[in-house]
């Protein structure tokens, strides 16, 4: 990868994707902690959506689990909006093997049944193991295997990309 | 004596491999247990109160003695995170066939057993277990100590400091009095070194002589045989419940004679802060440890702590059953 990816311009370029196929009176978006989050807040305010913002900590549903064991700081879920009918965009910052998106889909699904639920990420960076696709992204890329992003956020709000070498 | 030196509880990274015993957990292992079990607070709030983390493992509550609240907060903290969950009474089966209780795990074992939970009347029976298990190479199943004789019962002693942090946020800047009969509580000595252990700077123990063990104040309390005096200026009051059924002798006059100086009384609880929490392990023991008007007044955080004990206890399950 050349250069280091603007997350505020993808973020921007995410926005202008999604606003045709937004309704902002029904769209609610649900980020996956922590990067998740912070983008579907900006997304929120950009798109003018009314539902509040849903997040999300999959860590009581992923299938590594039995390897793993429990990750530490694990968050608690909120979804402060009613599932049951929802028109519902999961965010993340990065969209890779597509296993957190399957543990996102499962979660939603114990606080009830949406209606629709797309997906929007800011990167996709290829390398699935499940068939997830992304229904809004800014931007395609690919990295090297021991490579990923971090996405951060300075105390004034602004995002940025990291890049992390394993 | 059990070797509790040598810590089973911990593997060679430090962590949490059983819960045997509050003491001798380091602060961040409390914590982490306590952080932990915030996020699965909220999965009650949920359409489907449930997740898969323990889809197909088997735990077992081994109850060797009886327990109506702590048995069934294990199994719906169990069910909650889709464990199938098998029930003993132990009291009413094998034992009193004449089957040891290491025969008793090894068949338990040999049924594909993943966690143990464990309830027994003497103390150090966990330990048993977990040493028996590890002797015989099977370290994987996991042992959770339910409460042993007068030794421990260390989920109670977590979900009170839960309960304490859900209220009063940090533990370093509290005065905590545990009242009652501190002789026989294995809660009073797992709730006294989690307190310490996390930082509470005064933690008092308020008892008459009688119920309290030799040597108490080597465990960093202080010592009140006056309720009034201990009760002074105290954020919470952790009322324990008077154990008939372990007291063995006169060592009280009367329950009417203990109500009056050791039952929590909405006067004496006027000593306390005016935003003091009350707390109680259950069961109660209306008119002999507490009143009623306390019990069921506004001040009581009662209830609140059995809701809580079942997030603990999937914090704690989820946190040894995984990796």
């Amino acid at each position: 990868m050349p250069t280091l990816p603007d997350a505020e311009t993808l973020l921007a370029e995410l926005a202008a994707v999604m606003r045709p196929s937004v309704d902002p009176t029904k769209t609610a978006l649900v980020g996956i902690h922590t990067g998740g989050v912070w983008i579907a807040e900006r997304l929120r305010t950009m798109l003018g959506l009314i539902q509040p913002v849903g997040a999300i900590d999959v860590s009581f549903y992923r299938d590594d689990y039995s390897q793993r064991g429990l990750s530490a700081n694990t968050k608690a879920s909120q979804i402060p909006f009613e599932v049951e009918g929802a028109h519902i965009v999961i965010v993340d910052d990065v969209l890779n093997t597509g296993r957190t998106i399957r543990a996102a889909i499962n979660e939603l699904f114990d606080y009830g049944r949406p209606a629709k639920v797309d997906l929007a990420v800011l990167i996709d960076r290829g390398g699935r193991e499940l068939p997830m696709a992304a229904t809004y992204f800014a931007q395609a890329t690919s990295l090297a295997a021991g490579q990923s992003l971090a996405l951060e956020r300075a105390v004034a709000g602004a995002l940025s990309f990291r890049l992390v070498e394993k | 004596m059990l070797d509790t030196a040598a810590n089973p509880q911990l593997n060679a990274h430090g962590e949490l491999l059983h819960l045997l015993s509050i003491e001798g957990l380091p602060r961040d292992v409390l914590m982490r247990i306590l952080d932990t079990a915030v996020p699965f607070s909220e999965v009650a709030e949920r359409e489907v109160k449930k997740v898969p983390l323990l889809r197909g493992k088997s735990v077992f509550n081994l109850f060797f003695e009886n327990s109506t609240r702590t048995r069934t907060t294990f199994e719906i903290a169990a069910k909650r995170l889709s464990a199938d969950v098998i029930n003993l009474n132990i009291n009413t089966s094998s034992a009193s066939k004449g089957e040891s209780l290491l025969d008793t795990v090894d068949n338990l074992a040999a049924m594909q057993a993943d966690m143990f939970v464990v309830r027994h009347a003497s103390s150090g029976a966990p330990y048993l277990i977990a040493q028996h298990l590890a002797a015989t190479q099977r370290e994987h199943i996991r042992v959770i100590n339910a409460g042993d004789g007068r030794h421990a019962h260390p989920t109670q002693g977590l979900l009170d400091m839960y309960t304490i942090r859900h209220y009063k946020k940090d533990f370093t800047n509290l005065t905590i009095a545990v009242v009652g009969d501190i002789l026989h509580s294995r809660v009073a000595r797992s709730q006294i070194h989690a307190l310490i252990t996390l930082g509470v700077p005064e933690v008092r123990v308020i008892a008459p002589k009688t119920l309290l063990p030799i040597g108490v104040e080597r465990m960093g309390v202080r010592v009140f045989n006056d309720m009034k005096e201990g009760l002074r200026g105290v954020d919470v009051v952790m009322m324990l419940r008077l154990q008939n059924e372990r007291m063995q002798g006169a060592l009280l006059p009367s329950p009417q004679e203990y109500f009056k100086s050791y039952g929590l009384t909405p006067e004496k609880l006027a000593l306390a802060k005016p935003d003091a929490i009350v707390m109680h392990p259950g069961p109660m023991n209306r008119g002999v440890e507490i009143d009623s008007a306390v019990a069921d007044g506004k001040q009581a955080v009662i209830l609140p702590q059995v809701t809580f004990g079942i997030a603990v206890r999937m914090a704690v399950m989820a946190m040894l059953g995984g990796g």
